[in-house]
C-alpha cells in the first residue's frame, strides 16, 4: 500500500510540474494564439539553469554557484525569459506556421547545445547530483516528497492565481483582442508585437520555472529529458484539457500524464524485457490517438473556449 | 577537403531536395506546414527496406558497382506506391477533416503528432536500431582531386536529378501536371475553370509521396535507416522550402541543394554536431530578410 | 452556340452559415442578354455571382440554368454545364504563361483544345504575340484579356463577369466592353457586375440595381441611365447618369 501511495505522490509531483509548463503554454497560446512548438527548449533552459546555479561544483562543467532554492528559481525564469527575448524578437513577426517551424528550430538548436556542450551541460552524460531544496530536513524519501508535492501544489496555485489576475486585467483583455483580430487591435494603437512577445517572455519563464522545479526534484537532468515528444505531451495536455482555460490546462496536464504513466506501467507489466522500447513507442502512438480524436470531435477540449481556436485559418476548396 | 565537403553536401541535397519538392506542393496547395512530411522519407525508406529484404531471396546481383540491383529498385517503386497512400490515409483520417472544421492550430498540431505517432509505428514495427540496405562495404572512388564518392552516392545524385527532369517534364507537358501547377498558384481559379481539385490534390500527395520515398530511400542508401530520419530532416527540408519560396518546385530543389551544401560546408568552421543548426539559421535570415524565399512569388 | 438562360429564384447565400450576404435574391437572365449588376460596397454583388459560380455556400434558395437547378454545386461541375466566371482579382495564374493560362481554361476539353485556343486568339490577337510570357509579367488589360479568354475557352452558354473593368484605364475599359459586346454577339448570355454604371449600362440589355443583399432596382439599361436615383447613387449627380 504504501508503494502505491509513494507512487501516487510521485506521479502527483511530476504531473504538478506539466501543469505549470502547460499554464505557461497556456498563456502563449490559449490567450495570445502563439504557436510555440519549442516548449522542450525552454523547459530545458530552465532546468540547465537550475541545475547550474544550485546543483554541487563540477570539474568537467560549469556550476554551480550555490545558489539557494528560490532565488535559483528565479534566476532560472530569467534566463528561460532571456532565451524566449533572443528568440521571440526575430520571430514573432512571422505567421503561424513559421513560429511554428521556428520554434521547433529553436528547441532543437538547444537540445543540440545541450548535447555538445560538455562544459555547459555535462553533454550526453547531463547533469547530475542536482541539490534539492531541504534535501536533508526530512527522515524518509516518502516524508521528502510528501512536503515537495506540498511545495509543488503552492507553485501551482501561485503561477494559477497569477494567470488568472493576469488574464483578466487589461493587459490580458488586450492580449485575447489581439489574438482574435490583430489588424483591430492595432488601428486602436496597441503595439501587438509588444504584447505578443511580452506573454511569449512570461509564458517562457513559467515553462522555464517548471524546468527548474523538474530538475530539482529528479536531480539528474540530460538531453534526453527534453525530446520533442515532450513538447508534444504539453500540448496534447492543453488541447485536451482546454485551451484558453487556466484550469482546463492544470486538468489536462494531470489526465494525460495519468494516460501516460498509465499505458507505461501496463506496458511493463505486459510487455518482456526485449519490446520494453516498442512500449514507449507505443504510448506515444496511444497518446497521439487520444489527441487526434479529441481536435477532430471536440477540438476545444474539456474547458476550453472556442475563441482561443479560431485561428487564421484559410478555407481550402475542397 | 572544401571540395569534398561540397560533395558531401551535393549528396544530402539530392535527399533534401526530392523531400523539399513534396513539401512546397503540399504546403502550397493545402495551405499548411505538413510536420509530417518526414514520416514519408522515413516510411519511405522502411518500406523499401521491407520489400528489399523480402526479395533477398533471389538470385539477382548487383549492377556492377553498385551495391543493390533490381531488388531494390523494385522495393523503391513499391515504397513509392505504398507510401503515396500512406500520405493519402494520413490526409484523409486527420488532415480533411480538421480542414472542414477551419481550426487552423489543430492542423499544424495535429500534423505534428501525427510525425511522432507514425516514427513511433516504425519504433514498433521495425524497433529502434538503425539498418541499412546492404551489408556490403563500399570503397570510395576519387573522381575528382579531392574530391572520393561511393558508387551508391553518385547513382543517388544522378537519379535524384533524373527524377526532377521526369517532374518538369511532368508538370509541364501533362494535363494533370498543369493542373497541380494551376492550383498550387490559384486553387480558386483552377476550380472555376474545371479543374476538380480533390482529385488532384490526391494526386499532389502522390507525387509528393513518392519523392519523399525516394529520398527517404537515398538518405538510407547513403547514410543509414533509423526511425528518427525523417523527423531529423524536417528542419532542413522546411528551410529548403522556404529558401527556394514556398510553391516553387525548383526553388524547393534549389533550396535542397543549397542547404545539403551548406550544412556540410559548416564542418570546416563549426563542430559537426551542429549541422542541423546551420539550416535553421539559414531558414531564420530568409524568413527575416526575404520572406518569399529566391523564387518564390512576393506576395 | 446558344445561351443559357438564367433565373436566380430567392437566393440566400454568405461566407458564413448564419451570417447572409444575399438574403432572398431574384433575377433572371434571358438568353443572349447582358445583364448588369450594380449596387454599392457591400450590396452583395460579388457574393450573388460568387454564388451562381458556385464558389460561395447557397443557404436557400435556387439557380435554375435553362430550368435546371445548380444551386450549391461545386465550382467545376458549373464549368462542365458551361458556366464560365471570371474573377475581379486574381484571375490569370500568374507563374504560367498566357497559352497555359488559356489550357487550363479548356481544362474539361482533355486535349482537343487547338481550335479553341485560335479563337481565342482570333478574339485577342494580343495575346497569340504574347502567348508565351508569364501572366503575371503583363499589365493590367492583357490580364484581363487572359482572365476572359480562359472563361471563353470552354465555349460557356454563360459567362459571369465580376467587375471586369477593375482597375482599368478609360481607354481599356472601352475595349474592354467592347469584347464584351462581341462575345455576347455570338450568342453566349453575360451576367455582369460592375461599379463603373456608366460603361456597363451602355453596352447592357438590362440592369439590377442591389442594396443589402436584395434586388432594389430592375429595369432596361437605357431606363436605368436615365434614372435620377440611380444617377445619384453612383455619382452624386442629380438626373441620371446620362
Amino acid at each position: 500500500m504504501i508503494g502505491l501511495f509513494s507512487y501516487l505522490v510521485f506521479f502527483l509531483i511530476i504531473a504538478s510540474v506539466f501543469a505549470i509548463v502547460c499554464l505557461g503554454l497556456n498563456l502563449q497560446w490559449g490567450y495570445t494564439g502563439l504557436f510555440n512548438i519549442g516548449v522542450a527548449g525552454f523547459f530545458a533552459v530552465g532546468a540547465y539553469s537550475y541545475a547550474i546555479l544550485a546543483g554541487p561544483h563540477h570539474a568537467a562543467r560549469l556550476g554551480s554557484f550555490g545558489v539557494p532554492f528560490l532565488p535559483a528559481l528565479a534566476l532560472s525564469m530569467v534566463a528561460a525569459g532571456l532565451a524566449a527575448l533572443l528568440v521571440g524578437f526575430p520571430t514573432l513577426r512571422l505567421r503561424d506556421d513559421y513560429l511554428a517551424i521556428a520554434t521547433i528550430g529553436i528547441a532543437s538548436s538547444i537540445q543540440l547545445v545541450a548535447t555538445n556542450e560538455r562544459w555547459l551541460t555535462g553533454g550526453t552524460q547531463g547533469a547530475r547530483n542536482i541539490v534539492q531544496p531541504l534535501a536533508g530536513a526530512f527522515s524518509s524519501p516518502l516524508r521528502y516528497n510528501l512536503f515537495f508535492l506540498a511545495m509543488m501544489v503552492a507553485f501551482v496555485a501561485v503561477v494559477y492565481l497569477a494567470l488568472e489576475r493576469m488574464v483578466n486585467s487589461p493587459w490580458g483583455r488586450v492580449l485575447m483582442a489581439i489574438r482574435e483580430d490583430e489588424t483591430a487591435a492595432s488601428s486602436l494603437g496597441k503595439n501587438a508585437f509588444a504584447y505578443r512577445l511580452q506573454s511569449f517572455v512570461i509564458g517562457s519563464m513559467i515553462i522555464g520555472l517548471g524546468g527548474a522545479l523538474y530538475a530539482s526534484f529528479i536531480t539528474f537532468i540530460s538531453p534526453e529529458d527534453f525530446l520533442p515528444v515532450l513538447t508534444f505531451q504539453v500540448w496534447a495536455m492543453l488541447i485536451v484539457g482546454g485551451s484558453g482555460n487556466n484550469r482546463g490546462a492544470i486538468i489536462g496536464a494531470v489526465l494525460i500524464w495519468g494516460l501516460w504513466t498509465g499505458s507505461g506501467s501496463l506496458a511493463q507489466m505486459v510487455l518482456p524485457a526485449d519490446l520494453q522500447v516498442k512500449g514507449g513507442a507505443i504510448q506515444i502512438v496511444l497518446i497521439g490517438l487520444v489527441l487526434m480524436v479529441v481536435l477532430i470531435f471536440r477540438p476545444r477540449g474539456l474547458f476550453g473556449s472556442r475563441k482561443a481556436l479560431i485561428g487564421h485559418g484559410a478555407t481550402v476548396p475542397e | 577537403m572544401l571540395a569534398q565537403l561540397l560533395a558531401n553536401g551535393i549528396i544530402l541535397g539530392a535527399t533534401l531536395a526530392l523531400g523539399a519538392i513534396g513539401l512546397t506542393l503540399t504546403y502550397n496547395v493545402l495551405n499548411f506546414a505538413n510536420f509530417a512530411h518526414g514520416s514519408l522519407l522515413s516510411w519511405g525508406a522502411y518500406l523499401a527496406f521491407a520489400f528489399a529484404l523480402a526479395f533477398a531471396g533471389s538470385t539477382a546481383t548487383g549492377f556492377g558497382p553498385l551495391s543493390f540491383g533490381w531488388p531494390l529498385l523494385f522495393a523503391l517503386i513499391l515504397s513509392a506506391t505504398l507510401t503515396s497512400v500512406l500520405a493519402i490515409v494520413v490526409d484523409f483520417l486527420v488532415f480533411r477533416p480538421l480542414r472542414r472544421s477551419n481550426v487552423q492550430v489543430a492542423l499544424v498540431i495535429a500534423s505534428f503528432g501525427a510525425s511522432l505517432m507514425l516514427r513511433n509505428l516504425i519504433i514498433v514495427i521495425w524497433g529502434p536500431e538503425p539498418k541499412y540496405y546492404t551489408s556490403d562495404i563500399q570503397i570510395q572512388q576519387a573522381i575528382l582531386p579531392g574530391v572520393r564518392a561511393t558508387p551508391d552516392q553518385m547513382f543517388v545524385v544522378v537519379l535524384a536529378l533524373v527524377l526532377v527532369v521526369v517532374l518538369h517534364l511532368f508538370l509541364t507537358r501533362t494535363r494533370l501536371g498543369k493542373a497541380m501547377r494551376a492550383i498550387a498558384d490559384n486553387p480558386v481559379l483552377a476550380e472555376v475553370s474545371g479543374v476538380n481539385v480533390r482529385n488532384v490534390i490526391y494526386w499532389t500527395w502522390v507525387v509528393g509521396g513518392s519523392l519523399a520515398a525516394a529520398g527517404g530511400v537515398f538518405y538510407g542508401l547513403t547514410v543509414q535507416i533509423l526511425p528518427e530520419m525523417g523527423f531529423n530532416l524536417l528542419l532542413p527540408l522546411f528551410a529548403a522550402a522556404i529558401l527556394g519560396g514556398i510553391g516553387s518546385i525548383y526553388g524547393a530543389v534549389l533550396g535542397g541543394f543549397v542547404i545539403g551544401i551548406a550544412s556540410d560546408l559548416s564542418v570546416a568552421v563549426i563542430s559537426p554536431g551542429y549541422k542541423p543548426a546551420v539550416a535553421f539559421i539559414i531558414m531564420i535570415l530568409v524568413l527575416l530578410l526575404r520572406p518569399s524565399g529566391i523564387l518564390g512569388e512576393k506576395k | 452556340m446558344i445561351g443559357a438562360t438564367l433565373q436566380v429564384s430567392n437566393l440566400v447565400a454568405g461566407y458564413t452559415p448564419g451570417v447572409p450576404i444575399v438574403r432572398g435574391l431574384s433575377l433572371t437572365v434571358a438568353a443572349g442578354e447582358i445583364v448588369t449588376v450594380l449596387g454599392p460596397n457591400g450590396a452583395g454583388k460579388s457574393t450573388l455571382v460568387k454564388a451562381i459560380a458556385g464558389l460561395v455556400s447557397v443557404f436557400e434558395g435556387s439557380v435554375f440554368l435553362d430550368g435546371a437547378d445548380f444551386a450549391g454545386h461545386k465550382a467545376h461541375t458549373l464549368v462542365s454545364a458551361g458556366v464560365a466566371f471570371v474573377p475581379q482579382n486574381e484571375n490569370v495564374f500568374r507563374r504560367m504563361s498566357v497559352q497555359e493560362n488559356l489550357e487550363i481554361g479548356g481544362y474539361l476539353y482533355r486535349g482537343r483544345i487547338k481550335e479553341r485556343l485560335e479563337a481565342i486568339y482570333d478574339l485577342f490577337p494580343d495575346l497569340a504575340r504574347l502567348r508565351h510570357h508569364p501572366a503575371g509579367k503583363l499589365s493590367g488589360g492583357q490580364r484581363q484579356m487572359v482572365a476572359v479568354g480562359r472563361a471563353l475557352m470552354i465555349a460557356p452558354r454563360l459567362l459571369i463577369l465580376d467587375e471586369p473593368s477593375a482597375g482599368l484605364s478609360p481607354k481599356l475599359v472601352g475595349m474592354v466592353f467592347q469584347r464584351v459586346r462581341a462575345v455576347r454577339d455570338t450568342g453566349v448570355t453575360i451576367l455582369m457586375v460592375e461599379q463603373n454604371a456608366k460603361a456597363a449600362l451602355l453596352i447592357s440589355d438590362r440592369g439590377y440595381v442591389l442594396a443589402e443583399g436584395q434586388e432594389r432596382i430592375c429595369d432596361a439599361a437605357d431606363a436605368l441611365l436615365h434614372n435620377p436615383e440611380v444617377g445619384e447613387l453612383y455619382l452624386g449627380a442629380k438626373g441620371g447618369l446620362v
